[in-house]
């Protein structure tokens, strides 16, 4: 019968594309803030130890805490920390461990204005609120007297996914903003008062680079590579910075209590970029599967000493000494069968 | 012919087997998605119908928003797909000489064979960037969801009314010409008149299409659960925010909530198809009764 | 015509500018319809040129060998999404195919009554489901179970959905097979099942050869029930039971994507996408063609 040549045609031809390979997948999903990096780390390793292969899908920081928490993914990612009632409903105990820390960009697409945007608290959380619908608006102008910005309306732009990039931002404008923390607060999704929906990082970053007027936030690689403008933010001390690897070191020196789950945004360090954050693995503190858990263990202290070395290229700062070496310590504790 | 054996009650038994599994797989994605969405129904219960929040912050989950979303830029689609698409079956039916007829036919079925998500990629670098030009702040939107849907469906109209209109009796067509009516007039007075519920059934098919539609949908509407008036403004749809949020939602109840959007939009497409089908059935018996 | 002949006196009285009238109505509309197909054909070329013009621009050995490279970086392509997308088929046909062949048979065999009505009408309903619902009931009968995303997962969603065409149209092409075909068997002695398995099957077997594949084009460009099932991976993805990349999952994530590499590389997937569901319907047509 020629139906069933055709099958068993179809059969052999798709299973004869796959070789055999002995090699473990290890799959991971979460946060997009730190994709850039951690594809970058995957790479690296998946050439040191071709027998392990890291997949990493960068789905939104919500998605790495339903997917590890479901148990669908053997490691998740997130730069807004999990709640307390979330760690208790996931099934084991989970580490959150943090591999880089990065900032929050305020972006730009702006034809004809040249010098960088100044942008202070209030009118950032003006802007996503609504409340300042042009750009040449007083309050923008007054940041930045010598600009001839246009009578246009803003365009907003914000994450449509759940997200640890959204949390970083939201959670600064909860600090700065009393309207914004009573109307919106803070988490890993919001119900956004405007503007429309990207998802994740790159569909941020890819709104706005399309969207004449727009504002947006977006990890800092993000408009680094996508040669985006973005705006320096006033920070507490009251000195206008820009997003950089100095200025979010700069806000990282924070107390870190012993399960990392730390806020550094609207740090009061002068020399800090008040939307820094750090970005977290989310691994369970006791791995079932022996050779994915040591795998994965293995991983995590390549991480911490060869590759932090790639941080800096990309825009993300290392983690600072002292934070690094309690990381290991966490790391030791993981238990593999 | 030779008596029933077992091998043909084997035979007979096991196609029906695999035949009635259909129905049961219809049944059993309905159960699927109605029994993974509980939590929702004993929260809100059906008022999340008509609920306008949309805040994952405080587990408000109020579906208005997609509901009005995915109806709005499903009209839009129609009122453009309708006229076209009957255009092009009227085109094909009554003046195309056959050669032409049938490559013009192949053509516009291939329109229906581009994927939902090549769609999306043209949407984004192309008609999003004309929508901007022509005056519409976003370039994203309900209108510009509208468009790039209304060229998806609009095959389905054409083919089918086209097979449709192919149903109507020669007689009738020829005792009206015998009349004198024009063509234009025989089409309008009796082609049409007794193709009607078949149209409308292809109509509804292309709705069930539009109201579904995913991935072109979300790449172009512009993501933001409101309800604007404006046609330029942004929208959601309901199959855009499970696309968007579905491996994303941090809670049980927002998982559930979307699998809850998943079954509405279950539920009306089985409605609108099963419209659909009962007119086309129902044309394509009235035309063996004539005939 | 015999109303001429008839010289009633209506035929002389002819009222001409209501005629003329009448007659300009009957050009402008036919005109008009005729300018709705020019409009959608032009459509379709746009879209077909656009898509060659960026694609084939952007196509290059890379892309048909490589594998993706860390997010920035230039270069690399798309060889395992290629094979994902195959291997994703390959399992909705197996899901699919079986189904719907044997539904089918059923259908048009024995099916002339309330069952295959019933059937019938299911089989048109679960055709009209979203995809995106399909990736639910994927998701959740699935991946849940198993625990993780999958191929097997991703096939399972694509081969329910392959499942209504399939089974219609197997009754479509076995309705055609002439009685007289069955009927020389029966003469042969031979019992129902062996005359629908060895003569009917093989006979409508071009036929139902088209029906498969025109199926397959159609869910090789699915993508939204593919999101949470097949999910996506940056490697070579093992047997079938891990995450696996696809075109259409490509072509989606790379499009939203900032990155102008990514987005060469999204026309470029577009394009060999298209390509595949066009030669696959293509040969469909052609098989067809010789059929009759």
């Amino acid at each position: 019968m020629n139906t069933v040549k055709f099958l068993s045609l179809a059969v052999a031809l798709t299973v004869s594309t796959v070789a055999a390979r002995a090699d473990m997948l290890i799959n991971g999903a979460g946060a997009t803030f730190p994709y850039p990096i951690y594809s970058k780390w995957f790479d690296e390793y998946h050439k040191l130890k071709p027998e392990f292969k890291f997949n990493y899908q960068s789905i939104g920081s919500g998605g790495g805490i339903r997917q590890i928490s479901a148990g669908t993914v053997d490691f998740g990612a997130t730069d807004g920390p999990m709640t307390d009632s979330q760690m208790e409903s996931a099934p084991g105990y989970l580490y959150h461990i943090p591999t880089v820390l990065g900032a929050v960009a305020v972006i730009y697409n702006l034809e004809g204005v040249i010098e960088q945007l100044k942008i202070s608290p209030k009118t950032l959380a003006d802007i996503f609120l609504g409340n300042i619908k042009m750009w040449n608006d007083p309050k923008i102008q007054k940041d930045n007297p010598g600009a001839s910005l246009p009578a246009q309306p803003i365009v907003v732009v914000h994450r449509s996914d759940g997200s640890g990039t959204t949390y970083i931002f939201v959670d600064y404008l909860s600090k700065v903003s009393g309207d914004w923390a009573t109307k919106v607060g803070r988490g890993t999704s919001v119900a956004w008062p405007i503007g429309l929906g990207g998802k994740g990082n790159e569909g941020v970053a890819g709104l706005v680079k399309q969207t004449p007027n727009s504002i947006g936030y977006a990890e800092l690689i993000y408009a680094k590579q996508t040669k985006l403008t973005f705006a320096s933010i006033l920070n507490k001390a009251g000195k206008f910075v820009e997003p950089s690897i100095e200025s979010v070191s700069a806000a990282a020196r924070a107390k870190m209590p012993s399960d990392f789950r730390v806020s550094i945004t609207d740090s009061k360090d002068p020399a800090s970029y008040p939307i820094s954050g750090f970005t977290w693995l989310l691994v369970y503190k006791n791995q079932k599967d022996a050779v994915k858990g040591r795998a994965l263990v293995d991983f995590l202290n390549w991480m911490l000493d060869e590759g932090q070395k790639f941080a800096s290229d990309l825009g993300y700062a290392p983690l600072p000494a002292e934070v690094n070496a309690m990381v290991k310590k966490t790391v030791a504790q993981i238990k593999v069968k | 012919m030779s008596s029933k054996g077992w091998g043909d009650v084997l035979f007979k038994n096991v196609t029906l087997l695999f035949s009635l599994s259909i129905f049961i797989l219809t049944a059993w994605i309905g159960w699927e998605l109605f029994k993974n969405s509980k939590l929702p129904m004993e929260k809100f219960g059906f008022s999340f119908l008509w609920d306008q929040v949309w805040d994952p912050v405080q587990e408000e989950y109020g579906v208005l928003p997609f509901i009005y979303g995915t109806i709005v830029s499903s009209i839009l689609a129609l009122l453009i797909a309708v006229p076209l698409g009957l255009g092009v079956a009227i085109y094909l039916y009554e003046l195309a000489p056959p050669r032409i007829g049938n490559i013009i036919g192949f053509l516009t079925e291939l329109l229906a064979a581009i994927p939902s998500v090549v769609y999306g990629l043209i949407g984004v670098f192309v008609l999003v960037p004309i929508m901007r030009k022509a005056g519409a702040p976003y370039g994203v939107g309900m209108l510009t969801a509208g468009i790039i849907l209304s060229i998806m469906i609009l095959p389905f109209i054409a083919t089918i009314s086209r097979e449709i209109f192919k149903t109507v009796p020669q007689t009738l067509k020829e005792s009206a010409m015998s009349l004198g009516a024009t063509r234009w007039e025989v089409l309008k007075l009796v082609t049409l008149p007794f193709s009607f519920s078949g149209v409308l059934g292809s109509i509804f098919l292309a709705l069930g299409r539009a109201l579904g539609e995913t991935m072109a949908v979300t790449m172009v509407i512009g993501n933001r659960p409101e309800i604007k008036f404006s046609l330029f403004e942004p929208g959601y749809t309901m199959a855009a925010v499970i696309a968007n949020e579905f491996t994303e939602a941090t809670s049980d109840l927002y998982v559930q909530t979307l699998i809850q959007v998943g079954l509405v939009l279950f539920a009306i497409t089985i409605i609108v198809n099963g419209i659909a089908r009962y007119l086309i059935y129902k044309v394509a018996k009235e035309a063996e009764v004539v005939a | 015509m015999s109303a001429q002949t008839l010289a009633a006196p209506s035929y002389y009285e002819i009222d001409l500018p209501h005629y003329r009238k009448r007659q300009a109505v009957n050009w402008a509309a036919f005109l008009l319809t005729g300018v709705c197909a020019a409009l959608t054909i032009s459509i379709l070329f746009f879209i077909l040129g656009y898509l060659v013009y960026h694609g084939f621009s952007s196509l290059n050995w890379d892309f048909f060998t490589k594998l993706p490279k860390p997010v920035g970086e230039l270069g690399g392509g798309m060889a395992n999404a290629i094979v994902g997308t195959f291997k994703l088929l390959g399992l909705a046909t197996l899901v699919g195919v079986p189904v719907g062949f044997l539904g089918g048979v059923y259908l048009s065999e024995y099916g002339h009554n309330k069952i295959g009505f019933m059937v019938r009408y299911a089989a048109d309903i679960l055709n009209g489901v979203p995809s995106i619902v399909m990736g639910i009931f994927a998701y959740t009968v699935v991946v849940l179970p198993m625990g993780h995303f999958s191929a097997l997962a991703g096939g399972f969603a694509l081969g329910v959905m392959m499942i209504p065409i399939a089974v219609r149209s197997t009754e479509e092409f076995l309705r055609v097979v002439p009685h007289s075909v069955r009927e020389a068997g029966f003469a042969l002695g031979l019992p129902e099942w062996k005359v629908i398995s060895f003569i009917v099957i093989p006979t409508a077997a071009k036929g139902l050869i088209t029906g498969i594949l025109l199926d397959l084009a159609r869910v090789a460009g699915e993508t939204a029930p593919l999101l949470f099932t097949a999910f996506g991976n940056r490697f070579w993805a093992n047997g079938w039971m891990e995450p696996i990349a696809s075109l259409p999952v490509m072509i989606y994530t790379y499009a939203i994507a900032p990155y102008d590499d990514w987005h060469r590389q999204s026309w470029a997937a577009a394009l060999v996408l298209m390509m595949l569901v066009f030669i696959t319907s293509l040969t469909a047509r052609i098989l067809l063609r010789e059929r009759r």
